[in-house]
């Protein structure tokens, strides 16, 4: 007798039907993916508030099903403390890019995260700015050509890319920080246990939580998607390394799983 | 007013506060800025202990996001600071009124440009009244002259702002920040949550469909519809809410036209209107927008002249003048800096304006 | 018997990036030669008796356009 074979990946509830316009291979899509699949396992779609900003993700309000805020350009996390100061039980996360966070938005963040505010950052860090063509982020690894440092981009002319992790890892308010990279099959498997750890740590009222996630823009990277993936692996983790850097949960003892709703 | 009211000396700053809590504020975001200092202290010092939220921005900029939030989440919020602050504070305005949220906003008035000075002044007249960052939108703003009205104005802002579904801003400045005169304290009172559907928040997916609170419109039509909808706004406030009070002469040769601060010193100017030898009778906005249009046109049909005092080089003028059509000539006193007209300014001004006109000065 | 694993892919949402053809351990997608509505070329199942609905596909799939049975 045949067993009736089942859907093991059931398309996640907290993402809308609205096809994603995103370029090929980009793993914004894959970002989405995760982030819904974890609001749902934790079962709080009602209460979860997206707060979208600007760049590729702008319509990101578009494809998450849950209740969603489009924010100015890099004050995501101020329109995030605002509806979490009024609605405590609410599950807010801002999901933000490398120039929406760390650009113009880097006044919002540090201080979000200096005071400890309870919701989670999603961070896609492709050292690029994607929707306006290919400028000259703030993560831009040195030497890295872009549309704004077309020779490559030089520590005289630009300084050097910022760790985002790692300098809101200076700080006492998070509760969780840590970079994966959405590349290979075990990278993105281990990516979703990050970005549930940091809805749990919400969840627990732990603070402040941050995951950033390399990813890929092949389209201004002038790659396929494939080689788009590989670079992060041979180039970009080489200077943006992937670590827990804050795991509150972890250190109160606290195993995965707990904080669910 | 209500026997129920408490009466107090205090500075308009306090007032102001007090008006906020009263009119249901319980969520403050702001940064501290000269000369509303005492704003976000007293709301630090209360809100905690009436199931409210204070909290010290990073900056302006965050604090409008802050209040953005709040207001999507369905908050009677408000945030307060003075003329460089408010410069900030124009994108946040701005998605807020692309976004259709209520909010209120209070702008204590300085000197300027630039870093300017922390004295009295009326020189953000256009940033108040001529929109709020890019776009179409436009802040309601009413104009006290005492510190009672402040307190007044503040609470009843948040309604106007509900009613609009727009940011709603005191205009005042540093004297009546500063200044304490007695007022007659609206009491503090639980109310119920502001009717917004719109809103964000905890809900069953079963009970209504997501809310998405937003500014971006790709299709044309559908951002017209939006400036459509909040020029219907601003038509329906001109027709509601448009206030203005009128003192002096029933039988005047000039009319006098001035808001807040400056209205106090034409009121001293009108009271000697017999030592002067002119007949004057003063209007003073207490909503300039929506501007009260039609009450200066019909003056100027009557007067031999309109002469505004303001706090700055010439702004409110403007609207006096779009309001007179020609019909009279119009004339301006204006000081800046800090600097304001003494009432024999005034009065030596009238006469001036009077005799151009043709009045026949006693 | 174990019922056949079964991988369908929704030909329109498909954009040819090629992340699933990489990574499948099986080797088992191909990309078509007809073009969808976008002009895309999709990815379709090639040697569908090698695949073991191990996921991955859709694991590495950034449009969610791929279904997993098994």
């Amino acid at each position: 007798m045949t067993e009736a074979a089942t859907l093991i990946n059931p398309y996640p509830e907290a993402l809308t039907d609205v096809e994603m316009r995103y370029c090929p291979g980009c793993t914004h899509g894959t970002a989405h993916r995760l982030v819904a699949e974890v609001i749902d396992e934790l079962g709080v779609k009602d209460r979860t508030i997206a707060v979208a900003t600007v760049g590729c993700s702008v319509y990101a309000y578009e494809y998450f099903n849950t209740d969603a805020v489009q924010a100015a350009h890099g004050r995501g996390p101020a329109v995030a403390t605002g509806i979490k100061r009024v609605h405590p039980d609410s599950v807010v996360f801002t999901y933000q890019g490398d120039g929406d966070l760390a650009s113009i938005g880097m006044g919002e963040v540090v201080h979000a995260a200096a005071r400890g505010e309870n919701f989670t950052i999603i961070f896609i860090n492709n050292a690029v700015f994607g929707m306006t063509q290919g400028q000259m982020a703030p993560t831009t690894l040195v030497g890295q050509k872009t549309t704004t440092s077309p020779r490559g981009r030089t520590t005289a002319e630009a300084g050097w890319p910022i760790r985002v992790c790692e300098l809101l890892n200076t700080l006492e308010g998070p509760g969780f920080i840590a970079r994966e990279a959405l590349t290979t099959p075990p990278r993105i498997r281990s990516a979703k246990k990050s970005i549930r750890r940091a809805f749990e740590t919400q969840l627990a009222g732990e603070g402040f939580a941050l995951v950033e996630l390399l990813s890929t823009c092949s389209a201004w990277w002038g790659m396929t998607p494939v080689e788009a993936v590989y670079h992060i692996e041979d180039v970009m983790i080489e200077h943006y390394p992937l670590q827990t850097f804050r795991d509150r949960l972890a250190e109160a003892g606290r195993s995965e799983g707990d904080g669910n709703a | 007013m209500s026997e129920e009211r408490r009466r107090a000396f205090i500075s308009g700053n306090e007032a102001t506060a007090e008006g906020g809590i009263a009119g249901g504020c319980r969520h403050f975001f702001g940064y501290p800025i000269t000369p509303q200092n005492k704003i976000p202290e007293y709301m630090s010092e209360h809100l905690p202990l009436i199931g409210g939220v204070y909290l010290q921005a990073e900056s302006e900029v965050a604090a409008i996001n802050m209040v953005y939030g709040a207001s999507a989440a369905g908050a009677r919020v408000m945030t307060t600071s003075s003329s460089p602050g408010i410069a900030l504070m124009q994108e946040g305005l701005s998605y807020m009124l692309g976004a259709e949220l209520p909010a209120v906003l209070v702008n204590m008035v300085r000197g300027g440009p630039g870093l300017g000075n922390i004295a009295v002044a009326q020189s953000d007249y256009w940033l108040a009244t001529r929109g709020a960052g890019h776009g179409d939108g436009r802040c309601i703003t009413l104009t006290p002259y005492s510190v009672q009205e402040l307190h007044d104005f503040t609470a009843r802002a948040f309604e106007i702002a509900d009613r609009y579904q727009n940011i709603t801003m005191v205009l005042a400045d540093a004297i009546l920040a500063s200044m304490m005169e007695p007022c007659e304290l609206i009491p503090r009172r639980e109310m119920d949550p502001p009717d917004r559907p719109y809103a964000v928040g905890p809900h069953d997916s079963a009970e209504r469909e997501r809310n998405i609170v937003n500014s971006l419109w790709v299709d044309f039509d559908v951002m017209e519809a939006v400036n459509l909808r909040n020029e219907e706004r601003y038509a329906r406030a001109a027709a509601e809410i448009t206030d203005w009070d009128e003192f002096g002469s029933d039988d005047p040769q000039i009319l006098l036209c001035a808001y807040g601060i400056s209205a106090r010193i034409c009121e001293s100017a009108v009271m000697r209107a017999e030592e002067a030898g002119v007949r004057m009778r003063l209007l003073r906005p207490k909503t300039v927008f929506p501007f009260p249009t039609q009450p200066i046109r019909e003056w100027a049909e009557r007067v031999d002249a309109v002469l505004v005092v303001e706090l700055s080089m010439g702004q409110f003028v403007e609207d006096v003048r779009l309001a007179v059509e020609g019909r009279c000539p119009v004339d301006l006193l204006g000081r800046a800096g800090g600097n304001m007209p003494s009432v024999t300014d005034v009065v030596n001004r009238v006469r001036e304006v009077a005799t151009k006109a043709g009045v026949s000065v006693g | 018997m174990i019922a056949m694993p079964k991988v369908i892919i929704d030909a329109e949402r498909c954009k040819s990036c090629l992340l699933c053809v990489e990574f499948c351990p099986r080797g088992v997608l191909e990309v078509s030669e007809e073009t969808n509505e976008r002009g895309f070329h999709p990815v379709v199942m090639g040697d569908e008796e090698r695949c073991t609905g191990c996921g991955i596909c859709a694991l590495m799939c950034p449009s969610v356009c791929i279904e997993v049975h098994r």
